[in-house]
């Protein structure tokens, strides 16, 4: 027999025996839709996870050390020798920025400050803040807004700053603050001839810097909190935030460039601290690990991330399994109800194969008549798994907005998970209708067709 | 090879067929030890008791049943040797069965019930209706096309059972009882039918019956069973 025929008689057979059909069918699509509302339940609080992970910077980056190791001070675990690595200079950073992943590369800087507001002043750190950092939630929910991408002057304060500057921070904003720093000029190539004595040993002195004080009027724009989670998040730990190109022509010294003065012509300064921000957190593993073989030492959360994915993982296992359990309890209707149709339909299986139909015949038959009702089950669930999902999604924003939190998608059904959910219905159905099938295929023709 | 001891016209060739049923300590002889042979072409009743085994040689005929010993040969193919599969297909192209019960499928309408041993076959779709239109005209009942079963009287069940047995152009046709539940009259339409069908389509016709005036009317000879046994074959 054709597959078409074979479909179109099941479906005929489907049709004609609509109650107990539907009742199945209804069955199925219950067990389809608690599987695949579970399932898009546990993908979307994954992906809110995921996303969240990325927005707070925490398991987004990696943090790259200078090299540098002070000989005699025993902390040989912590980094390869530094005669082994390269400088953390502008072609490391290169290089890093073109690793697979890698989403940006930029310096570190925090830079000691002084800031004046009127009568008060406060030493503090500021830190450089990448553009990119506009999208982090440590600035969800800030006073006043991210940095402008036209004007460079402007700083971000710290909240509990922004109190020390003031009784009501939030007049603050749009205020002129400013701010004093030091900054390192390297010294000319070669020291003025004949004015420093002309001692051989001092000929090699060229290389160095001094120290002088600037000042910096910049404009407040924003004021932001420092979250619990601080202490690790890079942007929300220092007094104030600048624009990261800021920082960088503030051309303050840093610990490095200490070592630089000694070690290197001061022409080719190096970082101190680079900071590797992945595109996603599954990125962070590969990055994190072709940096060390650059020969750089490094830190990230890594091995936290990955035991939130495995809490997911399992979490999906779960909430999967669950689901197709629900399926498997629907598919022992399939089972009942081929076996009844076979009762039912004894005569008219005698009938097909005295017209002709192989065993083989009615047992693809019986499995098409399960697999329409796993396919159409499987639909119904499907659409009805969604709308399941949509229900949990808006309750939990109704329940999130009376808290005062943004709302968030916590529930997803991506394609793959229709496709498979069908899929799996259909596979299942199949499963239940063998031992109806095999049995509708053996029943003996004569003995079907003996008597009325 | 055995098939070159059956003369030429032979349609069925029986020898010694046997169909044991086991009942415990009980041993029921449906059929017991029954040999023929029909020719081409021929229109045969096989006339019995209740009980006398009837059905069982028409059920081995048709390849519904195997015999528990002997073989039966139909076009020179030994039916003993063929596998269930091969069965199937040897019922599909070979043979047409009509029932005493009629036998349509009420769920389907009549054209669908005659189309239905095509669709076995594996017959193309686009043959498929005018070969379902051909049967029924044949047996008259084109304008019924669309009905259910159900809401045809006997004599049309029947003649819609034999335009299903016709429609995959079988050799030979097999009618256990076509006119056991019908009035005379309507029967003797039916045997008017299979006589047609055997005189312009040369189709071999095997007919069991209980009425001996219609099986003397219509068929050219008649076997009779008893208790599995052939009692006597008469010409006409
Ligand atoms: N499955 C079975 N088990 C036991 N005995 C059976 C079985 N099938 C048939 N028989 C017996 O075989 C014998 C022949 O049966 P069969 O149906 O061929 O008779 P028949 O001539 O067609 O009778 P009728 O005219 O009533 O249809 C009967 O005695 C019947 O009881
Ligand atoms: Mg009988």
């Amino acid at each position: 027999m054709k597959t078409s025929d074979l479909a179109g008689l099941a479906a005929q057979n489907f049709r004609e025996s609509v109650l107990r059909s539907s009742l199945t069918t209804a069955g199925i699509t219950v067990g389809v839709a608690s599987l695949v509302a579970m399932l898009s339940l546990g993908i979307g609080l994954q992906r809110l996870a995921d996303r969240r992970l990325e927005r707070s910077g925490l398991f987004d980056t990696v943090v790259v050390f200078s090299p540098v190791r002070f000989a005699g001070l025993g902390r040989r675990r912590l980094g390869p020798a530094p005669h082994k690595s390269p400088p953390l200079d502008e072609s490391a950073r290169q290089t890093m920025a073109r690793l697979p992943g890698v989403a940006e590369v930029y310096p570190d800087i925090r830079v000691p400050v002084l800031l004046r507001l009127g009568s008060r002043q406060r030493l503090t750190l500021v830190s450089g803040t990448p553009p990119s950092a506009r999208s982090s939630d440590a600035f969800k929910g800030m006073l006043g807004s991210f940095f402008s991408a036209a004007s460079p002057g402007e700083i971000i304060l710290q909240t509990d700053l922004a109190r020390e500057l003031s009784s009501h921070p939030a007049a603050l904003l749009g205020r002129q603050i400013t701010l004093s720093y030091a900054e390192r000029q390297t010294l000319p190539a070669s020291a003025p001839a004949g004015k420093i004595a002309p001692n051989s040993e001092n000929s090699n002195l060229s290389a160095g810097f001094s120290v002088i004080r600037r000042d910096k009027t910049l404009r407040i724009v924003g004021i932001v909190k420092r979250e619990p989670s601080a202490g690790f998040s890079r942007f929300a730990r220092d007094g104030a935030l600048i624009p990261l190109a800021l920082a960088e022509s503030l051309n303050a010294p840093e610990p490095s460039s200490l070592t630089d003065a000694l070690q290197n012509h001061p022409a080719q300064a190096t970082y101190a601290r680079l900071i590797v921000r992945v595109r996603s957190p599954q990125a962070i593993q590969t990055a994190e690990s072709k940096i060390k073989a650059m020969g750089f030492r490094t830190f990230s959360l890594l091995d936290t991330t990955r035991n939130i994915r495995r809490f997911f993982a399992v979490l999906d296992l779960f909430l999967g399994i669950f689901g197709s359990l629900a399926l498997i309890v629907a598919s022992l209707g399939i089972v009942n109800t081929l076996v009844m149709a076979i009762l039912e339909r004894r005569r008219e299986i005698g009938i097909m194969k005295a017209l002709g139909a192989s065993d083989s015949d009615v047992r693809r038959l019986f499995f098409a008549e399960a697999a329409v009702m796993g396919a159409v089950g499987g639909a119904f669930g499907t659409a009805l798994g969604w709308a399941i999902g949509r229900l949990i999604n808006a309750g939990a924003n109704l329940y999130l907005r009376r808290q005062h939190f943004p709302p968030e998608v916590i529930w997803r059904l991506p394609w793959w998970l229709v496709v498979g959910a069908i899929g799996f219905s259909i596979l299942v159905s199949l499963a239940a209708g063998i031992y109806p099938a095999s049995r509708a295929a053996q029943l003996d023709p004569v003995q079907t067709l003996r008597y009325e | 090879m055995p098939q070159a001891a059956i003369s030429d016209g032979a349609a069925i060739q029986a020898s010694n067929v046997s169909r044991y049923y086991r009942m415990g300590q009980d041993v029921v002889r449906a059929l017991d030890g029954v040999s023929l042979e029909i020719r081409r072409g021929e229109f045969l009743a096989v006339l019995g008791s209740s009980g006398s085994g009837k059905s069982t040689l028409l059920n081995i005929m048709a390849g519904l049943d195997r015999p528990t010993s002997g073989r039966m040969l139909v076009l020179g193919r030994d039916l003993t040797a063929l596998t269930s599969e091969g069965l199937a297909h040897y019922r599909r192209v070979t043979v047409g069965m009509v029932f005493q019960a009629f036998n349509l499928i009420g769920r389907m309408t009549v054209a669908e019930n005659v189309e239905l041993p095509m669709r076995f076959a594996a017959v193309e779709r686009s043959e498929r209706q005018a070969r379902v239109l051909n049967a029924l005209e044949r047996v008259g009942l084109k304008a019924r096309a669309r009905h259910r079963p159900a809401e045809l009287s006997g004599g049309e069940q029947q003649r819609v059972a034999l335009a299903r047995a016709l429609v995959n152009r079988p050799a030979i046709l097999l009618a256990d009882e076509p006119t056991g539940n019908l009035d005379s009259r309507t029967a003797a339409e039916i045997l008017a039918l299979l006589h047609t069908v055997n005189q312009s389509l040369a189709t071999t016709v095997v007919m069991v019956t209980h009425e001996e005036a219609l099986a003397r009317r219509y068929a050219e000879r008649n076997l009779h069973l008893a208790d599995g046994k052939l009692t006597a074959a008469e010409a006409r």
